[in-house]
């Protein structure tokens, strides 16, 4: 979707201001934002995919005058709420009301370690060849679709030069969505300045991102 | 607990925190009183990404990359595997990229999407690299960018901007900076910044080790608890 998430080469947000000696957390309910998302996440309800997707489509009003971590919770009182683990009132009282859905799984602290090193990988197998190679030329999709996607609006229709042919991994557009993780072979597909940005781009910058088969045309 | 903090620049995005805050805590509640969190599991989480896992892992990384070779070839052929000998692994860190600086290249990662960081090796993302200023303008003006970092490079030098829009994450090897050839890993790993493998920075010199204000995010920096 062309949400207000998709912030590259957007202007007018100011300085980046970096922090001199920035501490983890500025306070302490980010710290349990923090854990709650990661140990809301774990009861395995919904995907990475199908959590990016619900912040991204909070109201640009909202995300914009988010911290990060206020995106995060703002987004898990959504997916809470859409898989029936907590319901609007009590997320507006402030308290349980009614049992709700039972979790499969539930994150205990002994699990912790071994939960978080192990991550979760969403490389797969893809039968089909690559139908790209290192050095083709390729053009982006121009498609601007409603769901979620991950192709950002500044690569879309652009020339560009497929770098390194990755692994299969999980198709965002569809898993998301709770269509399936789809997977399609990933390319590292190079721009120049001059073809994202026009005459005022950059010489010297390249810039790259990385792009499901189905991002990518031939050129 | 926000009277224990203060902001050394202006981040409005942040300063408004006790409404949240509440909010925040009755989620908590809702979520343990409903047998859906267990908050012994989330102080176990915070304590891991606040003292375990931040920028020493990553310093590791790319000392031993200066230091050996061998190790280096393998961090740029297979980065995943190279980083898991040192013990780092999982969560954001489960696809990995190395990226080279060289005398030419300079390279600098960003998401412009969300906030994709390689946590296994940086830990969480600083609060700059996952707001808007520095997502929107990494991809069109990054000299602009690394300006306000105080890092100037010439104007032949290109620069590579990573997008992280899938799951690979990437790191930044930045050069081994001069006069360091006597140096072991343990003191070579003290010259590398988060930020100089974020891109936005370049390594420490040997004389300028400051070992207090080094891992500003590993939460030693007068952050209370």
């Amino acid at each position: 979707m062309n949400g207000p998430h998709d912030l590259g080469g957007q202007m007018g947000f100011g300085p980046v201001a970096p922090e001199v000696a920035e501490p983890v957390f500025h306070a302490d309910w980010e710290r349990r934002a923090l854990g709650v998302t990661l140990a809301a996440g774990a009861l395995g309800a919904w995907t990475l995919d199908e959590s990016r997707h619900a912040r991204e489509s909070l109201h640009p009003a909202t995300y914009y005058a988010a911290s990060y971590y206020e995106i995060w919770i703002r987004a898990l009182e959504v997916l809470l709420e859409r898989h029936g683990f907590v319901a609007t009132e009590e997320i507006e009282g402030g308290r349980p009301l009614w049992p709700g859905v039972k979790p499969k799984q539930v994150l205990r602290p002994g699990d912790v370690p071994r939960v978080l090193a192990r991550g979760g990988p969403c490389n797969r197998p893809v039968d089909a060849p690559p139908r790209f190679g290192t050095g083709d030329r390729v053009r982006t999709i121009n498609e601007h679709p409603t769901g979620h996607t991950r192709l950002p609006r500044y690569a879309r229709g652009k020339l560009g030069t497929i770098e390194a042919v990755r692994e299969g991994f999980v198709f965002p557009d569809t898993n998301a969505h709770g269509k399936g993780e789809n997977p399609e072979h990933v390319y590292t597909v190079c721009f120049d300045g001059h073809e994202l940005w026009g005459r005022g781009g950059d010489p010297a910058l390249t810039v790259s991102i990385d792009a499901w088969e189905s991002y990518l045309e031939p050129a | 607990m926000t009277h224990d903090h203060h902001h050394p620049h202006d981040h409005p995005h942040d300063n408004e925190l006790d409404p949240f805050a509440a909010r925040v805590r009755a989620l908590e509640t809702i979520l343990t009183e409903k047998g859906l969190i267990d908050p012994a599991a989330v102080d176990a989480i915070v304590e891991t990404y606040e003292h375990k896992v931040g920028p020493r892992n990553g310093a590791r990384v790319v000392a031993r990359a200066w230091a050996d070779p061998e190790f280096s070839d393998w961090l740029a052929r297979d980065a995943t595997a190279a980083i898991a000998s040192l013990g780092y692994t999982g969560r954001q860190g489960e696809h990995m990229q190395a990226v080279f600086n060289t005398e030419d290249t300079h390279n600098l990662i960003v998401c412009t999407l969300c906030s994709c960081y390689p946590w296994t090796v940086l830990g969480v993302p600083p609060v700059w690299y996952k707001a808007p200023p520095y997502r929107s303008q990494a991809v069109i003006n990054p000299r602009g960018v690394l300006a306000e970092f105080g890092l100037k490079l010439p104007e032949t030098t290109r620069i590579r901007v990573w997008d992280s829009t899938a799951e690979l994450r990437y790191m930044v090897v930045p050069m081994r900076p001069a006069e360091t050839a006597d140096l072991g890993e343990e003191e070579l790993a003290r010259l590398v910044t988060r930020d100089c493998m974020i891109g936005t920075g370049l390594p420490l010199r040997p004389g300028s080790l400051s070992p207090d204000v080094l891992w500003p995010a590993t939460g030693t920096a007068g952050t209370a608890p």
